[in-house]
């Protein structure tokens, strides 16, 4: 049974299990890795991806439920906060190993979409979910903030 | 691995030349040139020397030799290369080397990336391959120009002869210099003339990590690859009796099934397929000697052991009468868990395996000794074995591993894949796998005198040894004592007239293997909250204590004092709050850290670590900055949480719900104090961590007047 859906603007149909989770269908069907495997049961946030402007947890998604929906990953993540949000990630020099850092983008895009001005409990409350074994959260948290300035300033 | 870094500073000095003739040392034994190490550079390029390659149009590259697993290493090397050909750092990149022995590590041997030893060892390769490199491209320049050499001079990117006005870019000298002979004896910069090395400098790998397009090994793909999972056998070492495999193997997508001794492979389609057979296989294990294995009662064990006296590895004048002399006498128990490393990216390896050759991408730690071992497994020459490094989703000695295993593993599925095949671990797979930090006992005592001082200290250790059987042994066991199990332990800092440090190794079912900071993350903890007891014991402050006990240890002192002054050392803090302060030096390197907690609903709250460190000159600020942020956020990640368990042979722990890592909510803020040095650059990626959980635990102690003697922090412990 196909399973029809659209990312990153790009309609897609795929013959794959529809119990397949999101997060495989995306990297071992249409070849887009930038969304990491790190836990496999929604603990780690590392697999973050949008659906229809919300974070989800793609490794526990099953491809069927986003039949019909649109689906961003961080290869398609555009507009002002995803340009706001690499700009302070590479200032800020947030990565060191890396791996986590697509889903911790993608997470931080749902807040800034939503939050011009997010406070620390803000950022708190939105991020928790995003484990970085690095420990890359001081700098995370001063991204966010930074972009959440350019976005503003974007505006102005 | 500072063990074998001490013989590698040994022996580099006892060779007179430094590093670069360490650096030529042959490659282990066992080890052998990989298949076309031969290098990548296209016709239109200049490669001076392995380590780098220009382009026509200026784009220098430069070869890292290191295993990127976050610690910036190929940003700093590219700075230390690039500081010296005096390249425009605009136009520099990058790429991970192959398996060579020319990118063997300096003082191992082997093509590695531990013990913090990158920046140590490669500062001068690097710095000398730029030299050499620029030095060519003068001579260039000055054979094209009918001038001599040493009246040319560089600036970034580019020959210049003062006397004559002309000026040629690097890429411009590529066809004039190829074919020149490469100058050898080349001066290095005066560090007081350098512009990149010691400024902070975005890294190379930021855009890439930021846009998703870094690869990993993870997102290797080949075409045709299929993706293999294992069933890992419940217990270590245990074996599969008889496998049902029926309802796996109707499923869709599902290839083979096999047995490849570590457990039971399924290899399939893809990831979803290879895990839906997984979950339907049916295995009997013969369980073997590890069934009824048990973390309480190897804690049990271990304390008996501590009674007993151990292979001696520190003994200073005469503990017993010191003790019998003292006015006071302390004694502790610590115990400490297995842990594992669980980087955010799980272990995996593809493999491309053909009838007469065999190429593997990895993320690993371990060029030489994968290669070699996959080589073995694949019963292939090595010279026709190609392995490709990728980007490490962390790494923290878990990609080092002396056994190989994943790397193994994914070559035993290669054998019967029929094609190219790629070994996923899954998070479950990763936390029961093994290779942990060792569970630890350390008992201490001490004996105070009456004027508070003290007069003698017997550490007693008591652990497994994860270098006994490998290669690694001559090198890091001596006389039965292995120096990662005491590290920190017997050359700790203080002053004491009496001082007695002991070891049992003991032999226990569960793989153990070297873990950010190795046996420093025990012995830290040991020595730095069992000073504070005894500070309490004395009635001193235990910021006072440590001072008066560093008296010839200048770069000790001085990072503890500069933490101390940073923190606010003594001043008041709100209700509630408290400072406790650590301080360890480990892979030459010298860190003190104030933790600044409170107790929120039985549990620590960590509000701000302080840090200062003297690691030497540094290469880049923002780094080791990020390494002591990284330090603080790993260490406190197993103060608070770190601990596998084993229960009749089986692993507890599944995932981060239960194996769980320091959150965001959770970080506290953290000032990072460099110390100015002009001492050559040492080890950053590691020596944070230790000074982390005593710091903490110390705090605690001062809060609630009860010391904290076993990680993770038990809410009962705090009250």
């Amino acid at each position: 049974m196909a399973v029809s859906f659209e990312v990153n603007g790009i309609r897609r149909s795929l013959e794959v299990d529809p119990a397949m989770p999101l997060l495989w269908a995306l990297r071992d069907t249409l070849g887009l890795v930038g969304t990491k495997f790190g836990c496999g049961a929604a603990q780690c946030g590392a697999c973050t991806v949008h659906v229809d402007g919300r974070a989800r947890r793609s490794c526990v998604t099953p491809v069927s439920a986003v039949a019909g929906k649109r689906v961003t990953t961080i290869e398609g993540l555009g507009g002002e906060v995803g340009a706001a949000l690499r700009s302070a990630w590479i200032e800020g020099d947030v990565p060191q190993c890396g791996y986590c850092q697509p889903g911790q983008i993608m997470s931080a895009a749902v807040l800034l979409a939503e939050n011009d001005r997010p406070t620390d409990e803000d950022v708190d409350l939105c991020m928790a979910g995003n484990v970085c074994r690095c420990g890359t959260y001081v700098r995370i948290r001063r991204a966010i903030h930074r972009a959440a300035e350019l976005k503003r300033e974007g505006r102005r | 691995m500072s063990a074998t870094r001490r013989g590698f500073l040994r022996a580099s000095a006892a060779a007179g030349g430094g590093l670069l003739l360490a650096f030529r040392l042959p490659l282990a034994a066992g080890a052998a040139r990989a298949a076309t190490a031969a290098p990548r550079a296209r016709a239109d390029e200049l490669e001076p020397n392995a380590f780098v390659r220009i382009a026509r149009d200026g784009a220098v590259t430069v070869i890292i030799a290191k295993a990127e697993m976050g610690q910036g290493v190929c940003t700093s090397m590219s700075m230390l290369l690039a500081e010296e050909l005096d390249a425009d750092w605009s136009k520099v990149g990058f790429e991970f080397a192959p398996v060579d022995p020319v990118y063997a590590h300096p003082g191992y041997g082997i093509q590695m990336t531990g013990g913090s030893t990158s920046t140590l060892g490669m500062s001068e390769p690097m710095r000398r391959a730029g030299a050499t490199a620029r030095a060519l491209l003068i001579r260039a320049a000055a054979r094209e120009w009918g001038v001599a050499e040493d009246e040319c001079t560089t600036e970034p990117g580019a020959v210049l002869h003062a006397g004559s006005g002309r000026r040629a870019a690097y890429g411009d000298l590529v066809d004039a210099a190829a074919g020149l002979e490469v100058p050898e004896d080349v001066a290095l910069k005066d560090p007081a003339d350098f512009r990149i090395v010691g400024r902070p400098t975005p890294r190379l790998d930021t855009p890439d990590k930021v846009g998703g397009s870094a690869t990993f090994g993870l997102d290797v793909s080949l075409p045709g690859m299929r993706t293999a999972l294992v069933l890992h056998a419940p217990v270590f070492g245990a074996r599969a009796r008889t496998i049902r495999d029926g309802r796996a193997r109707a499923l869709p997508g599902v290839q083979r099934v096999v047995d490849v001794g570590s457990g039971v492979a399924v290899i399939a389609a893809d990831f979803w397929s290879a895990k839906r057979g997984r979950d339907e296989l049916e295995v009997d294990w013969d369980l073997g000697p590890n069934a009824d294995l048990s973390t309480e009662a190897l804690h049990a064990r271990y304390e008996e052991l501590s009674r007993t006296p151990g292979l001696v590895a520190r003994l200073d004048g005469d503990p017993e009468a010191g003790m019998a002399s003292s006015e006071q006498v302390l004694e502790a128990d610590y115990r400490l868990p297995y842990l594992a490393h669980a980087p955010m990216e799980p272990l995996n390896c593809v493999v491309d395996l053909r009838a007469d050759s065999m190429q593997i991408w990895a993320g690993t730690q371990f060029q030489t000794v994968d290669h070699a071992a996959a080589a073995a497994t694949a019963g292939l020459d090595p010279g026709k074995v190609q392995l490709h490094t990728t980007f490490l989703g962390g790494g923290f000695g878990r990609r080092a591993c002396p056994t190989s295993d994943y790397i193994v593993e994914a070559v035993k599925v290669a054998k019967v894949a029929g094609g190219p095949v790629r070994l996923v671990w899954t998070r479950d797979d990763d936390l029961a796998g093994g290779y942990y930090r060792p569970l630890w006992h350390d008992r201490l005592r001490a004996g105070l005198a009456a004027d508070g001082s003290i007069r003698a200290w017997m550490h007693t250790i008591v652990g497994q040894s994860f270098i006994k059987g490998t290669a690694f042994e001559p090198f890091i066991i001596h006389d039965g004592i292995d120096h990662t199990s005491i590290e920190g332990a017997d050359d700790m800092p203080y002053a004491i007239p009496d001082v007695l440090v002991d070891l049992h190794t003991t032999e226990v079912g569960v793989p153990t293997l070297w873990w950010r900071s190795v046996g420093h993350s025990h012995t830290a903890f040991a020595v730095e909250c069992f000073l504070d007891e005894l500070a309490r014991a004395a009635g001193r402050d235990p910021l006072e204590l440590r001072r008066a006990l560093l008296g010839d240890r200048p770069r000790h002192a001085r990072v503890l004092d500069l933490a101390a002054a940073e923190a606010g050392w003594g001043k008041p803090l709100p209700e509630g709050r408290a400072r406790g302060v650590a301080l360890h030096f480990s892979f030459q390197t010298y860190v003190a850290m104030v933790a600044e907690v409170s107790i929120d609903a039985g549990r620590p709250r960590v509000h701000r670590v302080t840090a200062a460190v003297d690691c030497g000159r540094t290469v880049n600020p923002d780094t080791v900055e990020a390494q002591i942020e990284s330090a603080v956020a790993f260490g406190l990640t197993a103060a608070l949480y770190g601990e596998i368990t084993i229960r009749e042979g089986r692993v507890q722990q599944t995932n981060f719900h239960d194996y769980r890592m320091l959150r965001i909510h959770e970080m506290p803020a953290v000032d990072v104090h460099l110390v100015e040095s002009d001492e050559p650059p040492t080890g950053i990626g590691e020596p944070g961590v230790p000074p982390v959980a005593p710091a903490v635990c110390n705090a605690l102690f001062a809060l609630t007047g009860k010391p904290i003697r076993r990680l993770p922090i038990r809410t009962e412990d705090l009250a």
